[in-house]
């Protein structure tokens, strides 16, 4: 079960100047690296979504240096980089009547798509992700 | 333990001779001495003979903060200043400066009643206080310096500010008792962890005194949550000398000598005197100062008195704790708000923390737009943008019930709002009237 979750690290930050330097600069000084990278942002604030190399090291930093730092759970669903990729995806977890609560995807190795997903019923998520054969599956991607 | 124990534990009646025989010699003094006193008594047609007792009490005239600023700097000053051995003055952030003065035995009574209140929240000869009020002109620093000295205890004269080099004296001298304003504690708290050091594991901390603002029992219990310190509240205002009253280990209260100082509650707006457990705002005459007597000062903060004998033993009537200033008061939309009342809110909900601003706008329709700032907690979990909307509305909900006005709430990253070591400036009104 674990190694199918990935942990994904959410940042709280104000939307000003800066604020995004200070939580990679952390990063960086610990010589961790970004996998996948998104925002949410909503006027005055935004959330930071990502998924890095050393998740721990990552959240201890950061908490360390006084940012509100969540862990999640969220699946990898790795898919062909062509037409129809995602699609075929959302459709199988409707369908099953899972809701995804959000999504950001990017590509790597020029021909693989990664998508990361937040659902409401992971561990229902993950059976109909297997049986599609697209759940990617933890190990450094 | 007691201090001057025949006199904390005087009967009532005996105290009330005391009191009314010095407010008999006070009205007297004032009269004569104080040129002030002497212009107010005549425009109101009072005979100091008049007053015989307490009861006479309402016939005086109040005394306000902005007599002091009119008799600037020695027109209420009832002695020649060669016999004042002390100034203390108020910075005069909300206005012109106001200048206070203490013959030798004004210190004396204030270092007397400084020493009951200490000895009553239970700092004793063998302790190591370290005091860090502002020395100077600011009367905190002083009014707690003298009186830890004279009750024996090792003074660390810290004052405030170096907040670094508090913890690390604290740790390392073992302090046992620090008295400073409450904000300033959260602040040695958060410092303190961010440098590794855990106040409770990692010093002999055992008990602060707190005061210089209002606080609440809300920001008591997370300051003993965060240190495992037990905190005290303590009163005072330079005025009437300085810090003068505590708690007792009771903490139902805190004990006004009364042998030096009358006190009444009365209604703000009307002047009058509210009944007995009810809130109204602090007036204060001073039955024992040579240099500065006032006589029904307005000390502005709002109250509630109880009389009765304290379980501790002390006869001496109580004021409960500081619930706001008349004068904080911030009117929004037409109602009357106390930012008490919203750090009463804030404090009670987990997931931000205990720092806050208050920011006052108006839109050109000219409706006014109340906006509280409050850092997120580091420990709140957050992963979606509606967590953080979610939020801020339950916040909002929580304030409009308690305000009856409605506020605008922004959450904000943690340590990124203003921390003050003095006295906390919380509002910043940007209306334009």
């Amino acid at each position: 079960m674990e190694e199918k979750i990935i942990k994904q690290v959410s940042v709280f930050v104000e939307n000003k100047p800066g604020r995004l330097a200070a939580v990679t600069e952390k990063l960086y000084e610990k010589g961790i690296n970004i996998r996948a990278f998104t925002i949410a942002e909503a006027g005055d604030f935004g959330i930071i979504r990502m998924v890095v190399d050393k998740t721990d090291e990552a959240y201890r930093i950061l908490k360390d240096s006084g940012f509100t730092v969540t862990l999640t759970d969220v699946l990898g669903v790795e898919v062909e980089d062509e037409p129809g990729g995602l699609y075929k995806i959302a459709k199988a977890l409707g369908s099953e009547n899972i809701n995804i609560e959000y999504v950001y995807a990017f590509t790597f190795g020029g021909d693989k798509a990664l998508i990361i997903l937040r659902v409401d019923d992971i561990e229902k998520a993950i059976e109909v992700l297997e049986r599609e054969n697209a759940l990617f599956k933890g190990g450094a991607f | 333990m007691y201090w001057s124990p025949s006199i904390e534990k005087m009967p009532q009646k005996d105290l009330k001779n005391i009191q009314e025989r010095k407010l008999r010699a006070l009205v007297h003094v004032a009269y004569e001495y104080s040129p002030f006193y002497r212009r107010k008594f005549k425009e109101m047609g009072i005979n100091p003979w008049d007053i015989k007792g307490l009861e006479d009490l309402p016939k005086l005239p109040f005394t306000k903060k902005q007599d002091l600023r009119d008799n600037y700097p020695f027109g209420m000053f009832a002695v020649p200043i060669s016999q004042i051995v002390r100034f203390h003055a108020s910075s005069g952030t909300t206005g012109k400066p106001t200048v206070v003065g203490y013959t030798e035995n004004d210190i004396r009574v204030w270092v007397e009643c400084m020493c009951r209140s200490l000895t009553a929240c239970g700092v004793t000869s063998g302790d190591i206080m370290q005091i860090s009020y502002g020395y100077g002109l600011f009367t905190g620093g002083l009014g707690f310096h003298y009186a830890a000295e004279k009750i024996g205890a090792t003074v660390l004269p810290t004052s405030a500010g170096n907040t670094q080099r508090q913890i690390e004296l604290m740790r390392d001298l073992r302090t046992a008792v620090i008295a400073c304003t409450p904000s300033y504690m959260l602040y040695i708290a958060e410092y303190a962890s961010k440098m590794g050091v855990d106040i409770q594991n990692d010093t002999k901390l055992r008990m602060g005194i707190f005061g210089a603002e209002p606080w609440s029992e809300e920001t008591r219990k997370r300051i003993e949550d965060k240190t495992g310190i037990t905190a005290y509240d303590v009163y005072g205002t330079s005025e009437l000398s300085g810090p003068l009253f505590t708690e007792c280990t009771e903490r139902q209260g805190l004990h006004i000598w009364a042998d030096h100082f009358l006190i009444e509650v009365i209604d703000p707006e009307t002047g009058e005197q509210v009944g007995e457990g009810e809130k109204g705002e602090l007036v204060v005459t001073t039955l024992s100062k040579e240099a500065l007597p006032l006589i029904r000062w307005r000390t502005g903060d709002i109250t509630i008195m109880e009389e009765e004998k304290c379980a501790c033993g002390r006869t001496h009537p109580r004021i409960l704790r500081i619930l706001g200033r008349s004068d904080d008061m911030i009117i929004v939309r037409g109602v009357n708000v106390f930012p008490s009342q919203i750090e009463h809110v804030l404090m009670q909900i987990p997931e931000v923390g205990e720092h806050y601003m208050i920011i006052l706008d108006r839109t050109k329709d000219g409706l006014d737009v109340m906006t509280i700032q409050v850092e997120l907690s580091e420990n709140a979990s957050i992963d979606k943008v509606s967590d953080i909307l979610n939020l801020e509305r339950k916040i909002a909900e929580q304030l409009k019930s308690v305000l009856n006005v409605s506020a605008n709430v922004e959450v904000v990253n943690p340590g990124t709002l203003q921390r003050f070591e003095g006295k906390a400036k919380r509002v910043i009104d940007r209306r334009k009237i």
